[in-house]
């Protein structure tokens, strides 16, 4: 069972000459199996927690560590973080032209599994997946996110998510721009891999709406860059009724109306 | 969030200070000055490196060897004389000129009218390192014919040379040039191709070795309807000038000219230049015109030009456009890979291949596309990307 802790986290983002700290020690600690919402207004820092994480080279890590399962995440580069169980879904997905997404899928599930699945059981596999998150399956020819919707892409992330089973998963945003058919797919597809027990995630939220599709075992509010109070889905149902305001000072809904 | 953004910078219609329709043209090098490297035409082409072809100190003193593998066409050496050659086109600039006026003998490649002929492969093989050859090529594809042409140009050494291109009324003539030299090798090539009524020209060029490669494709058409494809794939190493000079001349109602060149560099001081010209001249209305050249910057030290001009002498046109653009690598979409596990030099080889895959669809002949796919890869592997 994988562990990931997160201790004393600081980190900057460089900017044109100076450096700004957007977290400013954030501990944490999921296990596999459990389910984190996190929670926050805007620029609260929840995205650079999770691109950190992933290792993004816009972000300095100042002080702290990130341990999966008591290896160092911070001393591996961005794709061996990958193979060792971490997975970020993006909340703006990246277009790569001229790269079909069967054989983005393909040589990603080779690099994360250690060999080339075999083509038999992959072409299977992947069909699979793709219908259970309703996804044409022309998709798997065009270009990796090239053109795709809002919707389109958030699917492609968790159907991504399904592939590659990582140990844990940080979900950023994966509701913001989604319909609310599409939200349903979503979250099904979120809880189908949730399902398993196996996987530990971060879900990063601003809106408890997504919280309705997939239950947390805890909710952590984050403001000004570290998490300011953790408990029970209850904390979620405080947050629908009255905002981010008893954190940030100013009226922040976390509901949409 | 992009830490090392694409730059692309979209100009205005550009309009050259001198009107392209007047650019001088000759088929006797004596009538060009020699060009001393400041003039618009060779500006972005050191001189230096041209070893004598442009002012007239280089002699022939070998040949380039042709070669030709086709079951469906008929292959001719003529003379100076065979008053068929020079009908594609006059030589534009004075390196065309001197390659017009130096050859002795000249290949003449015919898809005889209404033949469907099989992959045409045309061997050019270099003078050897050190020689100097002077070369000319017409390549006739006669009324509703259709065929696939691949000039394979490997080898060493020197070479200026004029390729003529005549597709006849109806006919779909491909032409594939692939310009790998080895690495002591210069070039300075035009291509003529003139599209009668209703032709089709599909023009793929593909320079990957060489010292200096420059090629001019020029496409005119002689009568109404001719659809004419200018693409170009392009890969400059350390040291190498990779320059491409496009020009689409409208001079009749109701063609097509779709221009698309894309090119990648590595390594110090490699360098590539495209100048795209289209000229849509009073008589040709209902014209339909796009260019776009794209360049991926891979290391520091390289660098790309990209000089889109449209000159259009008639409103009454379908449309007219185009973009250019010149960018680094992009970090996000390797960011993107490398965070589902993809190691990094994996990453940046999908991102390049990306980036020529849609060129590379277009050229219909499998094996030469495969070969270019290898080429393309056998590129990344030297730098270790």
């Amino acid at each position: 069972m994988s562990t990931l802790e997160i201790k004393g986290l600081h980190v900057s983002v460089a900017t044109d000459e100076t450096s700004k700290e957007i977290l400013s020690g954030v501990d944490l600690t999921i296990r596999a199996g459990e389910t984190h919402a996190i929670m926050g207004p805007n620029g609260s820092g929840k995205s650079t927690l999770s691109y950190a994480i992933a290792g993004h080279p816009k972000y300095e890590v100042t002080s702290g560590e990130v341990t999966l399962d008591g290896e160092d995440v911070l001393a591996m580069s961005v794709d061996e973080r990958a193979r060792a169980g971490l997975f970020l879904a993006m909340q703006y997905p990246v277009e790569v032209p001229g790269v079909s997404m069967s054989n983005f899928l393909r040589t990603a599930a080779t690099a994360v599994r250690g060999e080339a699945p075999k083509l038999r059981h992959w072409v299977k596999e992947v069909k699979e997946a793709m219908a259970e998150l309703d996804i044409d399956p022309a998709f798997a020819e065009r270009s990796v996110n090239e053109g795709f919707s809002g919707g389109e892409k958030k699917r492609h992330e968790i159907l991504q998510l399904a592939l590659l089973q990582p140990k844990i998963a940080i979900l950023d945003e994966t509701d913001s721009g989604l319909d609310v058919d599409a939200l349903r797919v979503v979250s099904e597809g979120i809880n189908r891999v949730k399902a398993g027990g196996e996987v530990g995630i971060m879900l990063i939220t601003h809106y408890t709406r997504i919280l309705r599709h997939i239950t947390p075992d805890f909710v952590h509010v984050f403001a000004g860059g570290r998490i300011v109070e953790s408990g029970g889905s209850e904390l979620a149902d405080q947050l629908e009724e009255h905002g981010y305001v008893r954190f940030t000072g100013k009226q922040e809904p976390a509901a949409i109306g | 969030m992009t830490s090392v953004a694409q730059t692309p910078h979209s100009h205005g219609a550009v309009v050259p200070k001198a009107s392209r329709a007047e650019q001088f043209a000759s088929f006797d090098v004596e009538a060009f000055e020699t060009p001393g490297g400041r003039e618009e035409i060779w500006r972005f082409t050191p001189m230096r490196r041209l070893r004598g072809l442009h002012d007239g100190s280089a002699p022939a003193t070998g040949e380039l060897t042709v070669e030709v593998d086709g079951p469906d066409v008929t292959v001719e050496t003529v003379g100076r004389d065979d008053d068929r050659l020079g009908a594609a086109g006059t030589p534009g600039d004075r390196v065309a000129a001197q390659a017009y006026s130096s050859f002795t003998t000249a290949t003449v490649l015919t898809v005889p009218q209404e033949v469907r002929a099989g992959v045409t492969t045309v061997t050019l093989t270099g003078p050897g390192e050190g020689k100097v050859a002077y070369a000319h090529l017409q390549v006739r594809a006669e009324r509703f014919a259709e065929a696939v042409v691949v000039l394979d140009h490997r080898g060493s050494g020197t070479v200026a040379d004029n390729v003529e291109i005549l597709v006849g009324d109806g006919a779909k003539l491909t032409v594939v040039s692939v310009h790998d030299w080895a690495d002591d090798a210069v070039q300075v090539s035009a291509h003529h191709a003139k599209l009668g009524r209703d032709a089709t020209l599909r023009h793929h060029l593909v320079s990957l070795g060489g010292d200096l490669v420059r090629v001019s494709p020029t496409a005119v058409f002689a009568a109404p309807g001719g659809d004419a494809e200018l693409n170009g794939l392009y890969f400059a190493d350390a040291g190498q000038h990779i320059e491409l000079r496009t020009f689409a001349d409208h001079a009749q109602p109701n063609c097509k000219s779709n221009v698309t060149y894309k090119g990648a560099l590595q390594g110090d001081g490699a360098r590539t230049v495209w100048i795209g010209d289209v000229l849509i001249r009073a008589a040709a209305e209902g014209t339909e015109t796009f260019e776009l050249n794209r360049n991926l910057v891979l290391t520091e030290g390289a660098r790309a030009d990209s000089v889109p001009n449209l000159e259009i002498e008639t409103g009454e046109i379908a449309g007219a456009g185009h973009a250019s653009a010149t960018g680094r690598f992009d970090d996000e979409q390797l960011f993107y890979l490398q965070a589902r596990g993809i190691p990094e030099g994996v990453a940046r080889r999908l991102v390049v291949r990306g980036f020529f895959h849609e060129l590379l669809m277009k050229i219909g002949v499998p094996e030469i596309r495969e070969r270019l796919e290898a080429a393309i890869e056998a590129e990344l592997e030297a730098v270790g990307a």
